[in-house]
C-alpha cells in the first residue's frame, strides 16, 4: 500500500505501521518502504513517517542517511516553522554519521531570525550531547549564545539544555541572571520549573545566607563557627550589640539580585501548575530569610486538594519543611487531617506532618484526631498511628504519660496487628522510664498467652527480661511458660527467650537454673544457627565453668547494663540536604544526574559578574541593581517589538494583544528609573528607592529584609497604577489602525534608549504632563515631593529636596523657613540610620546634581501651585509659646514652652515640648530639674536632662516629651532649682496631640469615607476678614493644629491630615469655602473628643 | 527528562508505548507490576518507583496507569503534573479517557504525543495548541475522511507556538458571542460523631466557557474579593492586576477553561447546609446491627439541597443489610461492603430516613469501628462562600457578547465519622 500512488492509502498503511509501533510490535522491516515517503506532500504521512523513522533511525542507520537531505532542504525552508520542525526531526534522529550535519545545523538555528527555531535548536542541543558527548565544548558555545536570548520562548528550553550539557558552568549563567529573573514570569510553565531549580543553585553559590544572623544568634555568638568570615561581618555583629534596643535592624544586607530573584518567584506561587508551585516553594525554602518563608504554607496546602500523586510528592516535601520550620504549617494543621478516602500511603504521609507539628499547644488536638484514626479499618495506618502517638510521647513529655496509658489500652484491642504494634511501642516508651510502670509490665506479661505476631512477643520478652526486677515473681513464670513453647516458637522470640533466660538467671538464679538450662539445652539443636550460636555463647558466658573465668566475672555487666533509650525520630530528618521537591528527594536517595545544592559560600562573590555592560549613553552613577534591570527590560522590549514586525506579517490578529502586553512590561519597569514621576505615588517610589539606594551606597548594612518587602509592596502598587493608565491608554490606542499602533511604540523606544538618563526624567516629566489631564493635578505631584522632602528617608528624596530649596530661592522665602530646614535634617538623620553621624548629605551642596535645564523645567511645572507650597512647607511661621513659669512668681526665672512640632526622638508617641529658661535674677541658678510628676494615668513623660548651671541673665533650651494619652489633660510637675520648687503645669492645645502625615487625595477621600456618622463633625462659619484666601486659610489651620495639607484638586476647598501622636488615630480636616465669607469646616477623627476639641479650636482660628 | 510512556490497563497489560528517546524495553514495567502487586488497592501504588538503571512515575486515572520511565533526576512532580495533563488532554479530544478510546484513536494519541513532548521536555502542552495541529476526532470528521481521503492533521501550521497568548487560538470566529462563567464551590468537611465540624473548608473554581470571536479582552470583578485566601489562575491571568486591584483581566483561551480555583480560608466558618442523624451500633453476641440514618437541611439559605448521595463503607463483618430508605433507593454490594443511598432532593418537611438492621457474620465478634459516611450533594444558585461576581467587561472587540453567571455549590470530601 505504500507505494500506492493514492495519499489516502498511504495514510492508512502508515497508520497501521504506527499503531503496530505503539503495541511494540516490531515494524522494522518496513524501513525502506516507509523511508521512501518521507518527502511525500500529504502533512499526516509526512508526520507519521517522521514518527517511524525515529522510532527506527537508531537500528537501520545506513538507510536512515537516505531521508537526511530532505530535512537539510527544510532547513533552509522560508517558513521558520518547516525549518524548526525539520531541526527538530533532525536532531530526533540518532545516528552518529550525521552528528556534524546536526552540529551545523544547531549552529545555524541558533541566530535564526525566529524565536521559533531558536528553541528548537535549543531543543535539539541535549539531543545531540546525549548522541556525541564530544561536542560538549562547541554546544557549550551555543547554549551560551543563546543564554543571551531575551525572549520567553527561548529561556525555558536552553535553561533545560544548560542542565543536561553543562550544569557545572555556572558562570554561564552570570549575564544573564537578571535577565532570566525577569523574563521568568512569561515563560511557559515547564521552563519556569527548570529555570528556578537552576536558579535555586546559581543564588546557593552567589549569595549570603539570609539566616545567617539567625543561625549566629541560636548558636550563641559562637564565632569560631564563622570564624572564617570577613571581618566586616564581626563589625556588623559588634553593631548589633550596640544598637540592642533597636532590634528591628539586621547587619544582613540582601544583595538586591537575591532579593530580586525572590521578588519575581513570588507570583509563580499562583501558578495553576503543581510543579512551579512546587519550585518556587524549594526556591524559597532554600533561599529565604526565615521570615518570608512562610508564605510557602499556603500554596502549598492549596496542592494537597490535587490528584493523589501530586499529594503524595508534595506530602513528602512537607515533611520535611516540617521538621526544620515548624511553624510554617502550624496554622494549616487541621488541613492534615486524614480522610478515611485518602490513600494509605496518603495517610501516612500526613499522620508523619501530623507528628512533625505537634508540640505542648495542639497535641490534645491531634491525639483526639488519633484516637479516630485508631479504630480505622486499614490496619496499616492504625499501625502507622499508633507509631506516630509513640512519637507524639517521646517528643512532649506532657503528654507521655497520657499516650502510654491509651497505648495500654490497646493492648485489649481485638486486631492482632494493633497490639502487636502497641506493644513494641511501649516498650520503647517504658524504656524511658521504667521504674513507673511495672503494672504495665505485668499487664504486658500476661498478654504472652494470646499475642501471636512474633515482634510482639519478642518484645514482651526483652522488656521481662529488662526489667525483671520490677517483676521478680511473674517473669520467672513467664519463662517456664515459654520454654514450654519454646520449639514452636519464630526464629527472633527464641533469641528473646534466650535472652531473658540468661537475664534471670543472673538476677535470680535459684529459681530459674534449671530453667534455662532446660532452655539452652533446646536451643542447642535448634536448625536456626543464630541460635544455637546465641546458646554457646551464653552458655559459656554465665554458666560459671572453670575454663571460662574472664568473662563470666563481667557477665553480669554485660547482660544488664542500662540501655539508651531509642530516640523515635521521623524518617524525614536530615533529608533536607536533598534540594526539595526533586527525584532525590523524594527517594532519599542520589538519582543520576543529581546536583546538589551547594552550600551558602562564606563570603559573597564578587555581584558585578551580573553586570551587563550598558551603552555608553546610560552610564549613570547610579550602581544599584535595578537601575540596570530597567535597561534590560528596555533592550529586551526593542527586541521583542522587532520581533513582533517579523512575525506580524503572517498573523495580524494578536499582536494588539502583543504589543499591549509588552508595552505593559515596559511600563513596568519605568518605575525604577525616574523616581519622582508623577503617576507613581511618590512616596512609595522614594521607598522603594531607599531601600535600593541604602543597600548599596550607603553600604552600612542597615536595611533589613522587613524594608525590603515593604518596598516590595509598594513597588507593586505603583506599577499597577501604572497599568490602569495603560489601561485607558490602550483604549484610544485600539481605535487606531494597525500600523499606526506598530510604529508608534517603535518610536517611542527607540527614543528612550538612546537618551540619556537625565532627558529621560525630563522627558517623562513632559510625557506626564502632557497626561495630566486624566487624573491627577499638577499641584498634586508637586504636593508629593514636597512631603518627601520631610519625609525624607534616602538620598534620592533628599536630592529631591535639594531641588525645591533652589526653586524655593527663586520664589519669596519666608522668614522661618531656615529653622524649619534644619528641624527636618534632624528628622531624615534619626531616620536613616543612628550610628551614622556624619554630616548629613544634606549639607554639601548638591545644585551641580543637577543641570539648569532640570531646574527650570521644574519651576516651570511648579508655577501653578506657588500658591501652596509657602504654606506646606512653614506651617507655623512662628510657634506659639506659652508661659509656664512668670518672673516674678519664679524669682528671677522665667520658663516658657512651646511645642516644636518635632518628632520627640527616644520616644515616637510624646509630644516635644522645648523649654525655655530665662534667668532674669542676678544670682545664677543651678541645678534645675524636675521632680514629683502628677500625671494622669496613662500619661509618660521624659524629662528634660538637668541643667547644670544657669548664669544671670543668660538663656537656656530643653526639650521634653510628655506622652499625653491624647487628651488635653495637664502633666503637673515641679521644676526644682538647688534653692526652690515650683508647681507648674502643661497643658496642650488639642491641635497639638497630633503629627502631620501625608496622605494623597485618593487616601484622604477613602479614609474619611471610612470615618462618617458619629466621627463627622461639620461646622458652618464664616471667615474673618483677613482669611479669605486659601493661602490664610492653610496657615491658620496649620497654626491652630499640627496638621498637613493634603493635595485637592478644587480650590475651593483645604484638606488637612494628621494623627495623633499616642494612638495614631487619624485625623481629617477640610475647610470648604463657599461664596463671601462663608464656609464650612468638617473634621473626621476616629476620637471624637479629639474631634470635637479641633473644631473649636480651628474654627477659633478661622473666625478671629 | 522523560524517556518513554507506556500505558498500562487495570489487568496489568501494557497496550500502549511511546519513546521519545532510545527504546526502553518494556521489560521495564516489570518492576511496576511488582509494586502493584504488592499494593493491596489500586491507588497504593507508590507513584514513584526507583529501578536500577530508571525511575518509574506513574499516575492512575480513570483506572489506567500512565508509566513514565525517567533516568536521571527530574522533579517529580514536573512528571506527574505532565501526565495529567496528557490525560486531561485526551479526555478533551475523545471525550473519555478509556482504553478502548485510546485504542481506537491510537494513530491521535501518537500524533498527540509527539507534539507535547520533544527530546522528553514537553513543547506544546495547551490544548487550543493541539487543536490546532490535530483536529480531534469527530463522527463527522471520520465520516468525511474516509470517504474524501483528507486527514485530521491541520493544514495549518502552529502558528499558536509563537504567539504571546499561547493559550488562544487565532482566527476564532463565531457567530453567537457567548461567555459562560461556572462558580462552583465544594466544601470539604469532616463531622465527627456528636455532629460538630473538626474541619470545614471552602474550596471553589470558576470554569469559563468562552466563544467570543476575535481577541477580546476580558476583566472579571467580584462584589466581595476579599473572601478569597488563596487563588491560583490560569496563566492567562494578569497577575499584576489582580494583586493590586482584585480584578481578573484576561485574554481568554477558545472553549472551556479553569479560570481560577480558590480557597477560601479556614478561618472563616463555613456553613454546613445538610446534617445527619445516625444510630449505629452492633450488639456484642448478636449477629445483628442496628442502622438509623436520618438527613436534614440545615443553613442552606432557602435553596434546596439536591442530588444527594450518601455512600458508606460497612465493616468486614456486616453480611448483608436489610433496611428500609423513606425516601430514594439503597443499594448494598456485599462484596465491596460499599452502601450506597441515593436520596435526591431533601424535602424539609419530610426528612429522608434509612433504617433497618445489617445481619453480621455469625460467630464473629463485634467490629470495632463505626463505618463513616461520605455524602454528596448540590445546592444550585448559591455560593457557600457568599463569593459574587460583579460585573464582566469586553474590551478590545465591538460586539455585545452574551453573559452568563452560574452559581453552585458542592459536597467535596464530605466525611461524617460515626
Amino acid at each position: 500500500m505504500l507505494d500506492s500512488n493514492k495519499d489516502s492509502l498511504k495514510l492508512e498503511a502508515m497508520k497501521r505501521i504506527v499503531a503496530m509501533i505503539a503495541r511494540g510490535k516490531n515494524a522494522s522491516d518496513l524501513f525502506p518502504a516507509v523511508v521512501k515517503n518521507v518527502a511525500c506532500k500529504n502533512i499526516e504521512v509526512k508526520k507519521l513517517v517522521y514518527v517511524y523513522l525515529v522510532r527506527y533511525a537508531e537500528e537501520q542507520q545506513d538507510l536512515a542517511l537516505l531521508s537526511i537531505s530532505t530535512f537539510q532542504r527544510g532547513l533552509k525552508d522560508p517558513n521558520q516553522l518547516i525549518r524548526a520542525s525539520a531541526l527538530r526531526v533532525l536532531s530526533s534522529i540518532r545516528v552518529t554519521i550525521i552528528v556534524p550535519i546536526m552540529m551545523l545545523a544547531i549552529k545555524e538555528a541558533a541566530s535564526d531570525m525566529s524565536p521559533y527555531v531558536r528553541k528548537t535548536a535549543a531543543h535539539a542541543i541535549p539531543k545531540l550531547y546525549s548522541l556525541d558527548p564530544e561536542q560538549k565544548d562547541q554546544l557549550i558555545e551555543v547554549i551560551e549564545k543563546l543564554l543571551a536570548d531575551k525572549t520567553t520562548l527561548v529561556a525555558g528550553s536552553v535553561v533545560m539544555a544548560f542542565e543536561e550539557v553543562c550544569p557545572e558552568r555556572i558562570d554561564l549563567i552570570h549575564k544573564n541572571y537578571r535577565k532570566l529573573c525577569n523574563l521568568l514570569i512569561d515563560v511557559e510553565e515547564w521552563g519556569q520549573v527548570v529555570i528556578i531549580n537552576m536558579l535555586t543553585r546559581y543564588a546557593r553559590t552567589q549569595f549570603l545566607n539570609p539566616n545567617m544572623n539567625e543561625s549566629l544568634l541560636e548558636e550563641g555568638n559562637d564565632k569560631t563557627f564563622y570564624g572564617s568570615d570577613d571581618d566586616e561581618d564581626e563589625e556588623e555583629e559588634e553593631e548589633k550589640k550596640s544598637e540592642a534596643p533597636m532590634p528591628k535592624r539586621k547587619p544582613y544586607v540582601m544583595d538586591p539580585d537575591h532579593r530580586l530573584l525572590l521578588r519575581n518567584t513570588k507570583p509563580l506561587l499562583q501558578s495553576r501548575n503543581a510543579a512551579v508551585v512546587m519550585a518556587v516553594a524549594q526556591l524559597y525554602f532554600h533561599l529565604a530569610p526565615k521570615v518570608e518563608v512562610g508564605v510557602i504554607a499556603k500554596a502549598l496546602v492549596r496542592l494537597l486538594r490535587s490528584h493523589s500523586e501530586v499529594q503524595y510528592v508534595v506530602l513528602q516535601n512537607v515533611a520535611s519543611m516540617t521538621i526544620k520550620r515548624r511553624g510554617m504549617f502550624e496554622p494549616y494543621l487541621k488541613s492534615f487531617y486524614i480522610r478515611s478516602t485518602d490513600p494509605t500511603q496518603i495517610k501516612v504521609l500526613k499522620l508523619e506532618v501530623l507528628t512533625n507539628l505537634a508540640n505542648e499547644t495542639n497535641i490534645s488536638t491531634i491525639l483526639r484526631e488519633f484516637q479516630t484514626y485508631i479504630k480505622s479499618m486499614d490496619k496499616d495506618f492504625v499501625a502507622a498511628t499508633i507509631q506516630a502517638i509513640g512519637r507524639c510521647a517521646t517528643n512532649i513529655g506532657e503528654v507521655r504519660d497520657t499516650c502510654l496509658n491509651g497505648l495500654v489500652q490497646l493492648l485489649s484491642n481485638r486486631d492482632e496487628l494493633v497490639v502487636a504494634e502497641s506493644v513494641v511501642v511501649i516498650k520503647k516508651l517504658l524504656q524511658m522510664q521504667p521504674e513507673k510502670h511495672s503494672d504495665i509490665i505485668k499487664h504486658m506479661a500476661k498478654l504472652t498467652d494470646n499475642i501471636q505476631v512474633p515482634m510482639a512477643r519478642a518484645s514482651i520478652l526483652w522488656l521481662i527480661g529488662e526489667y525483671c526486677e520490677h517483676v521478680p515473681k511473674i517473669a520467672p513464670d513467664v519463662l517456664r511458660k515459654m520454654a514450654k513453647s519454646f520449639t514452636n516458637e519464630e526464629d527472633i522470640v527464641k533469641l528473646q527467650i534466650i535472652n531473658l533466660a540468661a537475664k534471670l538467671y543472673l538476677t535470680n538464679s535459684k529459681q530459674t537454673k534449671l530453667l534455662t538450662q532446660y532452655v539452652l539445652n533446646l536451643a542447642k539443636y535448634d536448625q536456626n544457627y543464630d541460635i544455637r550460636d546465641r546458646a554457646r555463647f551464653i552458655r559459656q558466658l554465665i554458666v560459671p565453668t572453670e575454663k571460662s573465668g574472664a568473662l563470666s566475672k563481667y557477665a553480669k555487666k554485660l547482660f544488664l547494663a542500662l540501655k539508651p533509650a531509642p530516640v523515635l525520630e521521623s524518617p524525614f530528618k536530615d533529608r533536607d540536604h536533598f534540594q526539595l521537591g526533586s527525584l532525590s528527594h523524594l527517594l532519599n536517595a542520589k538519582a543520576g544526574g543529581y546536583q546538589e545544592l551547594p552550600d551558602w559560600p562564606e563570603a559573597a562573590p564578587d555581584p558585578s559578574v551580573r553586570n551587563v555592560e550598558v551603552k555608553d549613553s546610560v552610564q549613570e552613577v547610579r550602581t544599584t541593581g535595578e537601575g540596570r534591570i530597567s535597561l534590560l527590560g528596555e533592550w529586551r522590549e526593542v527586541f521583542t517589538l522587532l520581533e513582533r514586525v517579523a512575525t506580524l506579517t503572517s498573523v495580524p490578529e494578536w499582536t494588539k494583544c502583543s504589543s499591549r502586553e509588552k508595552r505593559k512590561e515596559k511600563k513596568v519597569e519605568k518605575p525604577f528609573y525616574s523616581d519622582s514621576e508623577g503617576e507613581s505615588g511618590p512616596t512609595e517610589s522614594a521607598d522603594s528607592e531607599s531601600d535600593s539606594a541604602s543597600g548599596s551606597e550607603i553600604g552600612s548594612g542597615v536595611v533589613g529584609s522587613v524594608s525590603g518587602t515593604a518596598s516590595e509592596e509598594s513597588e507593586e502598587g505603583s506599577e499597577s497604577e501604572e497599568e490602569e493608565e495603560e489601561e485607558e491608554e490602550d483604549e484610544k490606542d485600539k481605535k487606531m489602525t494597525m500600523k499606526k499602533e506598530l510604529k508608534k511604540p517603535v518610536q517611542e523606544s527607540e527614543s528612550e534608549q538612546s537618551s540619556e538618563e537625565e532627558e529621560e526624567r525630563k522627558h517623562e516629566r513632559k510625557k506626564s504632563k502632557a497626561r495630566k489631564s486624566d487624573s491627577e493635578s499638577e499641584s498634586d505631584e508637586d504636593e508629593d515631593s514636597e512631603s518627601e522632602s520631610s519625609q525624607s528617608e534616602s538620598e534620592d528624596s533628599e536630592s529631591e529636596a535639594e531641588v525645591k530649596k533652589k526653586k524655593k530661592a527663586a520664589q519669596s522665602k519666608p522668614p522661618s523657613k531656615p529653622v524649619k530646614k534644619e528641624s527636618k535634617k534632624e528628622m531624615s538623620l534619626l531616620d536613616l540610620d543612628d550610628f551614622e553621624p556624619a554630616p548629613s548629605p544634606q549639607v554639601t551642596p548638591l545644585n551641580s546634581f543637577l543641570s539648569n535645564s532640570l531646574a527650570t523645567d521644574l519651576e516651570g511645572l511648579s508655577l501653578s501651585d506657588a500658591v501652596l507650597s509657602p504654606a506646606t512647607l512653614s506651617p507655623c511661621s512662628a510657634l506659639k509659646s506659652y508661659e509656664l513659669l512668670h518672673r516674678i512668681r519664679g524669682e528671677g526665672l522665667s520658663v516658657e514652652y512651646c511645642f516644636s512640632r518635632q518628632p520627640f526622638s527616644p520616644d515616637a508617641n510624646m509630644v516635644a515640648v522645648q523649654m525655655q529658661f530665662t534667668n532674669n535674677a542676678t544670682s545664677e541658678t543651678k541645678n534645675l530639674h524636675m521632680e514629683e510628676v502628677k500625671l494622669q494615668s496613662g500619661m509618660r513623660v521624659k524629662e528634660f536632662p538637668e541643667i547644670e548651671l544657669l548664669p544671670a541673665g543668660e538663656t537656656a533650651t530643653a526639650v521634653m516629651g510628655i506622652d499625653f494619652c491624647d487628651s488635653t489633660q495637664a502633666a503637673n510637675f515641679q521644676l526644682c532649682t538647688h534653692t526652690r520648687k515650683f508647681f507648674v503645669s502643661i497643658q496642650p492645645p488639642v491641635g497639638e496631640l497630633m503629627r502631620p502625615v501625608f496622605l494623597t487625595e485618593n487616601e484622604f477621600k477613602k479614609e474619611q469615607g471610612q470615618l462618617m456618622g458619629m466621627n463627622e463633625l461639620s461646622e458652618k462659619l464664616t471667615l474673618d476678614a483677613e482669611c479669605r484666601n486659601e493661602h490664610a486659610i492653610v496657615q491658620r489651620v496649620t497654626a491652630a493644629a499640627n496638621l498637613s495639607r493634603v493635595p485637592c484638586g478644587s480650590d475651593r476647598e483645604c484638606r488637612f491630615a494628621g494623627r495623633t501622636v499616642t494612638s495614631g488615630s487619624l485625623v481629617l480636616a477640610t475647610v470648604a469655602t463657599k461664596e463671601e465669607a462663608a464656609a464650612q469646616l468638617t473634621v473626621n477623627c476616629e476620637k471624637m473628643v479629639i474631634g470635637t476639641m479641633l473644631v473649636k479650636d480651628v474654627l477659633l482660628a478661622l473666625t478671629q | 527528562m522523560i524517556h518513554s510512556l507506556f500505558l498500562v490497563n487495570a489487568s496489568g497489560d501494557i497496550f500502549l508505548e511511546k519513546h521519545w528517546k532510545s527504546v526502553v524495553s518494556r521489560s521495564v514495567c516489570d518492576y511496576f507490576f511488582e509494586a502493584q502487586e504488592r499494593a493491596t488497592e489500586p491507588e497504593n501504588v507508590p507513584p514513584v518507583i526507583p529501578t536500577p538503571h530508571h525511575y518509574l512515575i506513574s499516575v492512575l486515572r480513570h483506572r489506567i496507569y500512565f508509566v513514565a520511565v525517567i533516568q536521571s533526576e527530574v522533579p517529580p512532580l514536573f512528571v506527574i503534573e505532565f501526565l495529567h495533563r496528557v490525560v486531561d488532554t485526551f479526555q478533551d479530544y475523545f471525550g473519555v479517557c478509556t482504553e478502548a478510546a485510546i485504542k481506537d484513536n491510537v494513530v491521535v494519541v501518537y500524533e498527540l504525543l509527539e507534539e507535547m513532548l520533544d527530546n522528553g521536555f514537553p513543547l506544546a502542552t495547551e490544548s487550543n495548541i493541539l487543536k490546532e495541529l490535530i483536529k480531534p476526532p469527530t463522527i463527522l470528521r471520520t465520516m468525511v475522511n474516509t470517504i474524501t481521503g483528507s486527514t485530521n492533521v491541520g493544514e495549518q501550521l502552529p502558528t499558536g507556538q509563537l504567539s504571546v497568548v499561547p493559550w488562544r487560538r487565532t482566527g476564532v470566529k463565531y457567530t453567537n458571542n457567548e461567555a459562560y462563567f461556572d462558580v462552583v464551590e465544594e466544601i470539604d468537611a469532616i463531622i465527627d460523631k456528636s455532629g460538630s465540624t473538626i474541619t470545614a473548608e471552602i474550596q471553589g473554581v470558576i470554569d469559563a466557557c468562552v466563544k467570543l470571536t476575535g481577541m477580546p479582552d476580558l476583566t472579571l470583578s467580584f462584589m466581595n474579593p476579599r473572601l478569597l485566601d488563596d487563588v491560583s489562575f490560569h496563566p492567562c491571568v494578569r497577575f499584576k492586576r489582580w494583586e493590586a486591584e482584585r480584578i481578573l483581566s484576561f485574554i481568554p483561551p477558545d472553549g472551556n477553561f479553569r479560570l481560577l480555583s480558590y480557597h477560601v480560608s479556614s478561618q472563616n466558618l463555613v456553613a454546613i447546609p445538610v446534617y445527619v442523624k445516625h444510630n449505629i451500633s452492633f450488639r456484642e453476641g448478636s449477629s445483628q446491627g442496628r442502622f438509623d440514618l436520618t438527613l436534614g437541611p440545615k443553613q442552606t439559605m432557602g435553596k434546596a439541597v439536591e442530588a444527594v448521595l450518601v455512600s458508606s463503607q460497612l465493616p468486614r463483618g456486616v453480611l448483608n443489610a436489610n433496611l428500609n430508605a423513606s425516601q430514594g433507593t439503597y443499594t448494598f454490594d456485599p462484596v465491596t461492603k460499599m452502601l450506597t443511598w441515593d436520596v435526591g432532593k431533601i424535602n424539609p418537611q419530610k426528612l429522608p430516613s434509612l433504617k433497618g438492621t445489617m445481619s453480621l457474620q455469625a460467630g464473629a465478634s463485634k467490629p470495632d469501628e463505626n463505618p463513616t459516611i461520605n455524602i454528596q450533594f448540590k445546592t444550585q444558585q448559591m455560593a457557600i462562600s457568599g463569593l459574587k461576581v460583579n460585573r464582566l467587561d469586553m474590551y478590545g472587540e465591538k460586539y455585545k457578547p452574551f453573559k452568563g453567571i452560574k452559581y453552585m455549590t458542592k459536597a467535596g470530601k464530605f466525611q461524617v465519622r460515626t
